[in-house]
């Protein structure tokens, strides 16, 4: 197929399809993220991936299974860790996000033959997009997406009410844990494309555009999808032509969106 | 549908403690289909704890929970507390129990609030979403209805039909109930059995006695044992209209005489 060769390997193409198949899942995800309000939670995984990142250089495994491994990891601890009701859990967060992105920059200072493009792991990089990056994204993808189709309504419902989720025989916990697994995989996907600062901002800012417009939670995952499109194809055609970081770009043309929706809507509804 | 003879729920000796502080203490308790068992106590009493017991998501730490077999149980919790990022109609939040529309709409009708089938959970009223969650239980077809403080947030006139409405559905469903109630006056009205728990059961018994039990007294202190205890007096006893005395005792079934009793 010439003309699939010709676009993947032309690296904004190969850029474009890789955000396009990462907000796929961001939608729907970031849903979850703002109605279970783990924003924070999530910015946590996201700076640990850093931490993923320096450990696989450390024992040779690809990227992508280092910050998977690692993410879940903290994910369970972090769970474990909010049960002893020691430190409230914003603060537990603070520490774990900051000492995970900390220990991980340290680490990678220590090895000096390994070169790695701190600014675009931390920021995105348009160029870094590989063929073998867009199997992992689509792979990633098709895996969460068949997941969220299965258990959707089981984890809505213990979103909505978790002890009346639990009575109606919800196994609330083990949702939880596939629920972190998602966020995980996304994290090791996305990182490439927004930077691992970034990526909460890709699971947020879409899903808090689409509440506005939203009439039913399934209508604010596609809506969220749609503005996860509009701010992947957006900010990576400003990256493009600007030359601008491909992150921020994104993040910007969400935040602009967003904007629009909001001060439009409010003067719909006036 | 388990047998009509044996009790839904049986709890034996069920201990809960936290931290090695008992929070529930050697509470034996059977709920038989169309009982209506109502929990009262002070804060801190392990009510909340004892009933999360009996729905099978607070693991007990002596005793047992001997739930029947194929019991279908129906949840009322406290509140419903919607994210306000979440977008969800009545509709939605009743097709979400799984069941089929017209059922979802029956219980509706059912709880009086079938009109809102389309609004949104987030413009309802305190009363509605009682009622609201009332229905999600109901649409469940529970042979077990388990409430836990339902007229929270609910205004006097909206409790006293909330409480009308609870027994009614107890007639109707023939299932059993077991709630958790403050609202002392009300539930002294509404139900069959009264259990005071403060971690141990206190005192238990049928609403016209407990009352004048010393450890209610003890718990809840002289005033509402006394303003109790003036609103049973005439239970127990009526007065002709010179104000004398007539005999016959009005038992536990005549509550709505009870009631008249007082005007």
């Amino acid at each position: 197929m010439p003309i699939i060769d010709a676009i993947l390997d032309d690296f904004f193409w190969r850029a474009l399809l890789g955000g396009l198949g990462v907000a796929l899942v961001a939608g729907p995800l970031g849903c979850f993220v703002v109605w279970r309000r783990m924003a924070y939670f999530g910015d946590t995984l996201a700076h640990s991936a850093l931490l993923g990142i320096a450990l696989s250089f450390l024992i040779s495994v690809p990227l992508n299974v280092g910050v998977i491994i690692t993410c879940v990891v903290l994910a369970i601890a972090l769970v474990l860790l909010s049960r002893s009701h020691t430190l409230a859990t914003d603060t537990l967060l603070g520490i774990l996000a900051h000492s995970a992105l900390a220990i991980g920059l340290v680490t990678l200072s220590f090895m000096p033959d390994v070169r790695v493009d701190l600014t675009g792991l931390l920021f995105g990089d348009l160029l870094a997009m590989s063929r073998d990056d867009l199997l992992w994204i689509y792979g990633g993808a098709l895996l969460i997406l068949l997941l969220l189709v299965m258990l959707w309504r089981s984890l809505l419902m213990s979103t909505i009410h978790e002890e009346l989720a639990r009575v109606e025989g919800i196994p609330v916990e083990r949702l939880r844990l596939v629920l972190m697994l998602m966020f995980s995989l996304v994290i090791a996907v996305a990182m490439k494309i927004v930077g691992v600062l970034l990526i909460t901002a890709l699971l947020i800012i879409p899903a808090a555009t689409a509440r506005r417009l939203a009439r039913s939670p399934e209508h604010m995952t596609l809506l969220a999808v749609m503005f996860g499109f509009v701010a992947v194809g957006g900010g990576l055609t400003l990256s493009w032509h600007l030359d601008t970081p491909a992150g921020p770009s994104v993040v910007v043309t969400a935040f602009s969106v967003f904007l629009l929706i909001y001060g439009g809507a409010r003067q719909t509804q006036a | 549908m388990p047998p009509m003879t044996e009790p839904l729920v049986s709890l034996d000796r069920v201990t809960i403690t936290f931290d090695d502080r008992p929070v529930v203490d050697r509470v034996d308790l059977k709920v038989h289909r169309g009982d209506i068992i109502t929990i009262i106590g002070p804060n801190g009493a392990g009510k909340t704890t004892l009933i999360k017991a009996v729905l099978g998501i607070q693991p007990v730490t002596e005793g047992a929970v001997k739930l029947a077999r194929n019991l279908t149980v129906g949840y009322v919790p406290q509140h419903l507390i919607l994210e306000s990022t979440l977008p969800l109609t009545v509709r939605r939040f009743m097709a979400l129990s799984g069941r089929p529309g017209s059922e979802c709409q029956a219980a509706l009708e059912k709880t009086g609030v079938g009109h809102l089938v389309d609004a949104s959970i987030h413009h309802l009223s305190g009363g509605e979403k009682q009622r609201l969650l009332l229905a999600r239980a109901l649409a469940r077809k529970p042979d077990l209805l388990v409430l836990d403080e339902p007229a929270q947030g609910v205004d006097i006139n909206g409790q006293a039909a909330l409480y009308d409405l609870i027994r009614q559905l107890r007639d109707q469903l023939h299932c059993g109930v077991i709630m958790i109630s403050h609202d002392l006056h009300l539930v002294m009205a509404a139900t069959d059995k009264v259990i005071c728990l403060n971690q141990h059961i206190c005192c238990s018994g049928y609403p016209a006695d407990i009352s004048h039990d010393p450890a209610f007294i003890e718990t809840f202190g002289q005033p509402v044992a006394e303003s109790l205890a003036v609103y049973h007096h005439h239970h127990n006893h009526r007065h002709d209209l010179h104000g004398d005395v007539v005999s016959g005792v009005v038992t536990d079934d005549n509550h709505q005489e009870c009631d008249h009793a007082h005007h």
